[in-house]
């Protein structure tokens, strides 16, 4: 998605990303980025919140209007009542085992499909 | 309070790590550059026609390439199960957590911006680096038609 962004604005359409893979989108390096500290699948704010949806995007907007500057971020402050344990719980490397199992079983499917 | 960590999560380090637990031993590359290409508004955000662009898709079986669908009214919902969001800290049930179509609605009828554009667009995440940017030029045309004064793009 930055790299869609960045040819967004190379072609003369502003951008805004709101997203929540801070160190992924700072990399590509983007026009406008406004940063979300939640899971991975709530960029905008916690599934069911509307009214925080919708003042994080407000937040977001108004940032990006008044960006001067490519590279430009901002960290939008945000409440998340969901389980807090949810940096640690993210592809979690617990259970090597079962992961090891995982990637086997993935390599022989896909070399499956190809014979 | 102190930390030898930081408190967000580098999603580089822990797909890195994660996959290589599965065995893949060359880890993806990630593209890097050290500036940004910058196009300043040219007017204020509350005559900007605004475009949403998302990594969903329509439906789990949708051919995997880049779409358009009407803004309004707002899907019910859309296929998310493919993708690498948190299933288990959250969910996709609400499409105003990850494509806020109703809600830059609200925000045109308040003044807030100036329209929501008629149409969103949808850009599935790939590893080829260069088939995303030929499928970035297939979006951009559709946001150019629909004259999008701000595309804001919302990655799950």
């Amino acid at each position: 998605m930055s790299l869609t962004a960045r040819h967004l604005e190379a072609e003369g359409i502003p951008t805004l990303i709101i997203g929540s893979a801070r160190d992924i989108v700072d990399e590509i390096a983007v026009p406008r980025f406004a940063f979300t500290d939640l899971p991975l699948g709530n960029p905008v704010g916690p599934s069911g919140d509307a009214e925080q949806q919708r003042r994080i995007l407000t937040a977001a907007l108004r940032f990006a209007e008044a960006a001067v500057l490519p590279q430009s971020s901002v960290v939008i402050p945000v409440e998340w009542t969901g389980p807090q344990d949810w940096r640690e719980t993210y592809m979690s490397l617990d259970d090597t085992e079962a992961l090891a199992a995982a990637g086997a079983e993935r390599r022989a499917n896909q070399a499956a499909k190809k014979t | 309070m102190t930390k030898a960590h930081r408190t967000f999560v580098s999603y580089i380090d822990k797909s890195r790590e994660y996959y290589a637990a599965q065995g893949y031993d060359a880890p993806y590359r990630w593209a890097t550059h050290t500036n940004a290409p910058f196009t300043p508004f040219t007017k204020p955000l509350s005559q900007c026609r605004v475009g949403l662009v998302t990594t969903a898709s329509l439906s789990p079986d949708a051919p995997l390439s880049p779409y358009t669908a009407r803004s309004q009214p707002a899907p019910a919902s859309l296929a998310t199960e493919h993708l690498s969001w948190h299933k288990g800290a959250t969910d996709t049930d609400d499409l105003g957590a990850y494509l806020p179509l109703d809600h830059l609605a609200a925000l045109a009828a308040d003044g807030v911006i100036g329209s929501l554009a008629p149409r969103f667009a949808g850009i599935p995440t790939i590893y080829s680096q260069r088939r995303t940017n030929k499928w970035a030029e297939t979006i951009r045309e559709a946001l150019a038609d629909d004259g999008v004064d701000l595309a804001v793009l919302t990655p799950l």
